[in-house]
């Protein structure tokens, strides 16, 4: 499998190219192979051996001070669980690169499959050599057979039509299978504790940040109803159905006859609950439309709570084998504990986290940490009583998101952003590939009646109970959920990794049947991600299912939807009726009035939301502007060359910048120009504090730093500035102006080359706005060209680097002059402004 | 008794013909009309304004004139009105009435573009079927209205922005000398498309 990583290196790379792809992958097998030999290892005898014998070789050879030694011991789990990663990433790199490459080159030979089971030979020689055989020999080998393999690419392409899902299970398989074949044990890697403890939270912790509130707030109703009702419906269905399955054929004696009730039901429970990882992975690759992906998405984060209590409700009894009515009631209150109890937590720590984060303007290095602690501690916190810690990471991650946006530094919010990111992904990976491991190892029991019928059930409790439930909430519901978006939400009900660990942590002695269980769960999580994971797809497509629409928020949308809001609001208020929206309005305000101001640090508590949205966008297109410059990739939908002009033609009002710089900026009128001033002379004041307040634990670096490798981007050779008053002298005699030509160009057309606009010549015939370019005496005007100048070269130079767009031109809020007396936002603003627009974070952050 | 109570039910049935409203609907609407207007036969702009829950609403002055625009009563006249009956009332109401299960596609369709017409008469003040820029520019005005002071400057900049958006996204080639005069009920549907009006 690794080799799907370089299954595109023969569509046109270089031989050296190649070369290192090569060593790439060896350097993969050999991190796949040393843990699973190592950790797989039970024989702790052996290395207490070789460091017996090390030892004794000391003793002997007393002489010199060992200048190397080999202390493999010493790092082995650290070294191990990195490799793990590594191989996790690569995973992931290389279903991508895959994806990538069927896509792209549809005419070149795949070379993927076989090349895998070259590779994996290779693995399994190394394998077999063990972890402390001679690896030289065996790389020689393998390499020689992989040469050997190297042009027969003959089994199609698979990528393309299976999910990533599905590949991840398929290597962990493989990669087990080749453990049991070196012999060894395989390592007990999707134990729960390490499930539970460090590879679930990073995945909810980004499904809670990231989580629409607005739609999920506005179908929570169908979302509780599908997490609780549809659960305990098919658990309890599943559970009993399958006991009444395992009573049957009284004639022959069977193994299921000894089954009792509460195991099953125990079973139900486990088996019934829809799983997070599963449905994100699926999900996102098919983009459906918001509403089923958050119907099918909110159901598993919050069925949670559910799966919680019914697990130690039926672990408990299942020891004294009944259950009364008073254990049911005891039931129904823990899960109101247990679910309650875990968004309380999760509020509270998420409330600490926006209040902490208030304070750390000074020290904007830590921030993103915060985060993440907190919400983990909130997971933990709400783990040791035994509460839901999925919803309260959930619930920590939502309530902390917008007090947090509004406080970190952009920055901040992008380490914040990747970071989720990042490990939620890892983790996915790893929790993916340990299924696959996992299966190779466990001891299985295979029953064909216990798990067909477990599948079988599976399938008809989902579809009775989605449509049975939708029947109910249809009659509550605006929009209704038609046939189709049953049949996907039925159909998106993946089993996945949770339900595989809840059934590992079964006792063996309570349960004889823990090993039929496992089995029985691992046959309908493959069952599930396979079949369904693969076929939902193609379903989507032929059903004509909505998809998602990659609209932007834009200006009239945000303000239309406020508009409404507060209409609707007035509206229910006229007819005396106490709608959803009369409570949304209250705890608006309640929100506005209170918590806001207590948890934001400065104005922004006070800032209305449609004003944000607007400065976030106003900033966007700001910076557009400068990094476009001639060849303009317009922001919104499509070219235009509508201007402000066209719309008020009395008076000439500030123009949007986003528009000026596509059409030739011929049209640059007084009030603008004085705006775009008055946002760069207060930055270049930041910059001025920034060049003092430098010190190791502030993540602003020396805005000249940038300008030196960008340098070498420029057209025109110059050196690098190395002092501001070096660059007012070369701005004044007007060489190095990226930005003037900008205003410049009245009349002139847009030069073909985006590269090439800075460079216009300066005719002085046409009249300019940069009014005070040739004299230096006058520093704003100078300073508006230097801090221009730098964005634009830090733009061109980082390509999309986003996270460096929030050095300078922050467009101004209110009072254009409160910057110098306000201290706190002044350091805010001396990293940079807080969050871009949302559209951001819609971006598929994942190919 | 009786004959008053067959005479409300049949004046019930023309008024659910009319609107669309369930009797139970109706039943409630009118206990609230005669709360409203302390049991009169109509409703004026004083009685919505005292409505105490509407105090906080930054939009409240032009959802009161909505109720008191004829645009927004089927009645195929413009301007406005002092006083409104309970029908005319039970009118403006109908925009906002929830769909129910027999709605077929094509109903919830002309619904959802009664709504935009409803909104677009809010936005449209002169009645020319035009949103103009100054026109847009109230509005957004009274929706940051409640923001205090910062509101006022930023909502012309807001306003302009979405104008331009508006233009650029209906009409993208335009010559310098061209003039956009304000955004049409045609141009209000493109822009709104990609919400979807649901409500109560």
């Amino acid at each position: 499998m690794p080799a799907r990583r370089d299954s595109h290196s023969p569509a046109g790379k270089s031989l050296p190219e190649r070369g290192l792809l090569l060593l790439i992958v060896l350097v993969l097998l050999q991190g796949s192979v040393l843990p699973l030999g190592a950790t797989s290892s039970p024989d702790t005898t052996r290395n207490v051996d070789n460091r017996q014998v090390k030892e004794e070789k000391y003793n002997y050879t007393k002489k010199a001070f060992p200048v190397l030694t080999l202390d493999y011991h010493h790092i082995q789990a650290p070294f191990e669980i990195s490799l793990w990663i590594l191989l996790a990433s690569l995973m992931k790199l290389a279903s991508s690169l895959s994806v990538a490459c069927d896509t792209g080159a549809m005419t070149e030979h795949q070379p993927v499959a076989r090349e895998d089971t070259a590779l994996l030979t290779g693995q399994e020689a190394q394998v077999l050599q063990g972890p402390d055989g001679q690896r030289g020999t065996t790389w020689l080998d393998w390499l020689s057979v992989r040469t050997q393999l190297k042009g027969f690419h003959l089994i199609p392409r698979l990528s393309g039509i299976v999910p990533e899902s599905c590949l991840l299970i398929t290597v962990g398989l493989l990669v087990g299978g080749l453990i049991k074949l070196a012999g060894e044990d395989v390592p007990p890697v999707l134990d729960s504790r390490l499930f539970f403890l460090c590879l679930l939270p990073p995945i909810i912790l980004d499904a809670g940040y990231f989580l629409p509130i607005r739609p999920f707030m506005e179908n929570l109703g169908t979302i509780l109803m599908f997490a609780v009702v549809g659960t305990l419906w098919n658990a309890f269905f599943i559970g009993g159905l399958l006991y009444a399955v395992c009573q049957i054929q009284p004639a022959n004696p069977s193994i299921l006859h000894k089954i009792e009730l509460l195991p099953c039901l125990l079973f139900g429970s486990i088996i019934s609950a829809v799983d997070p990882v599963a449905v994100l992975a699926v999900f996102e690759e098919i983009h459906i439309n918001e509403l089923l992906h958050i119907l099918v998405f909110g159901e598993s984060l919050l069925n949670d709570a559910v799966t919680v209590v019914l697990y130690h409700l039926f672990e408990e009894y299942s020891g004294a084998g009944t259950v009364t009515v008073l254990d049911c009631f005891l039931g129904i209150i823990s899960f109101l504990v247990v679910s309650i109890g875990g968004v309380l937590v999760g509020v509270i720590y998420g409330l600490l986290a926006a209040f902490t984060s208030r304070f750390t303007s000074h020290v904007r290095v830590i921030e993103p940490l915060f985060v993440f602690v907190y919400a983990y501690m909130a997971y933990l916190s709400a783990e040791v009583f035994h509460l839901s810690g999925i919803m309260a990471l959930i619930a920590c991650g939502a309530t902390m998101r917008p007090y947090v946006e509004a406080n970190i530094s952009h920055k901040s919010h992008t380490t914040v952003k990747y970071f989720l990111k990042m490990w939620s992904s890892v983790s996915e990976t790893l929790i993916f590939i340990f299924l696959g491991v996992a299966t190779v190892d466990g001891p299985h029991h295979w029953n064909w009646t216990f798990v067909t019928v477990t599948v079988l059930l599976c399938l008809v409790s989902r579809v009775i109970g989605v449509v049975g439930l939708t029947y109910v909430i249809n009659k509550f519901r605006i929009v209704k959920l038609t046939t189709k978006d049953q049949f996907i939400i039925a159909y998106g009900g993946l089993r996945g990794a949770i339900a595989f660990s809840l059934g590992f942590l079964l006792d063996n002695k309570l349960f004889p049947m823990r090993e039929m269980f496992l089995t029985a769960i691992i046959t309908v999580v493959f069952f599930t991600v396979f079949v369904q994971g693969m076929t939902i797809q193609p379903l989507v497509e032929l059903l004509a299912v909505k998809k998602k629409q990659e609209a932007k928020r834009t200006i009239n949308e945000e303000i239309h939807t406020q508009f409404l809001d507060h209409l609707l609001t007035g509206i229910e208020d006229i007819c005396g009726h106490y709608g959803h929206h009369h409570w949304k309005d209250k705890l608006n305000r309640f929100n506005k009035k209170y918590v806001k101001k207590c948890l934001i640090a400065g104005e922004r508590s006070k800032e209305p939301q449609l004003i944000a949205f607007y400065h976030k966008m106003e900033f966007k297109q700001a910076i557009e502007m400068v990094e476009s410059g001639g060849g303009f990739k317009m922001p919104s939908a499509m070219p235009s060359t509508v201007s402000m002009q066209n719309i008020q033609p009395k008076k000439p009002p500030p123009a949007k910048p986003a528009e000026k710089a596509e059409k030739a900026p011929s049209q640059l009128p007084k009030g603008r120009e004085e705006e775009i001033r008055k946002i760069l002379r207060s930055n270049l004041q930041r910059t001025r504090l920034r060049l003092r307040s430098y010190n190791r634990h502030t993540l602003v670096a020396d805005p000249f730093e940038e300008g030196f490798d960008m340098n070498n981007y420029l057209t025109v050779p110059a050196a690098p500035p190395d002092s501001p008053t070096m660059c007012r002298a070369r701005l004044s005699s007007g060489k190095d102006t990226d930005f003037k030509p900008a205003q410049q160009q009245k009349g002139n057309k847009t030069s073909p080359d985006p590269q090439s606009y800075r460079a216009k010549p300066e005719s002085d015939s046409v009249p300019t706005i940069q009014v005070d370019l040739a004299s230096p005496q006058s520093p704003d005007s100078v300073n508006v060209m230097d801090e221009f100048r730098r964005a634009g070269q830090q733009q061109r130079g980082g390509g999309r680097g986003e996270e460096d767009q929030g050095l300078m031109m922050r467009p101004h809020k209110t009072g254009e002059g409160a910057d110098g007396k306000d201290p706190q936002k002044l350091t805010r603003c001396l990293s940079d402004p807080g969050p871009s627009a949302d559209e951001e974070e819609d971006q598929p952050f994942l190919p | 008794m009786g004959a008053s109570q067959t005479r409300a039910e049949h004046q019930y049935q023309d008024l659910a013909d009319k609107t669309g409203f369930s009797f139970e609907q109706i039943k409630n609407l009118y206990q609230r009309f005669q709360q409203l207007s302390g049991n009169e036969e109509t409703i004026s702009r004083a009685n919505l304004d005292s409505i105490p829950a509407l105090a906080n609403n930054p939009i409240r002055k032009q959802i009161i004139g909505a109720f008191f625009d004829k645009r927004n009563q089927h009645q195929d006249e413009v301007g406005s009105c002092d006083q409104i009956g309970f029908e005319q009332f039970l009118m403006v109401m109908s925009h906002f009435r929830p769909p129910n299960l027999r709605t077929t596609d094509e109903e919830k369709e002309a619904m959802r573009k009664e709504k935009l017409r409803f909104l677009f008469n809010m936005h449209d003040s002169d009645n020319d079927g035009t949103i103009t820029l100054a026109e847009y520019r109230k509005v957004v005005e009274e929706l940051l209205s409640k923001s205090g002071e910062i509101g006022q400057e930023t909502a012309k900049a807001i306003a302009d922005a979405a104008m331009l958006e508006v233009a650029s996204i209906n009409v993208p080639n335009m010559g310098p000398e061209e003039f956009y005069e304000g955004i049409t009920f045609e141009h209000f549907e493109e822009v709104c498309i990609f919400f979807n009006v649901s409500s109560t």
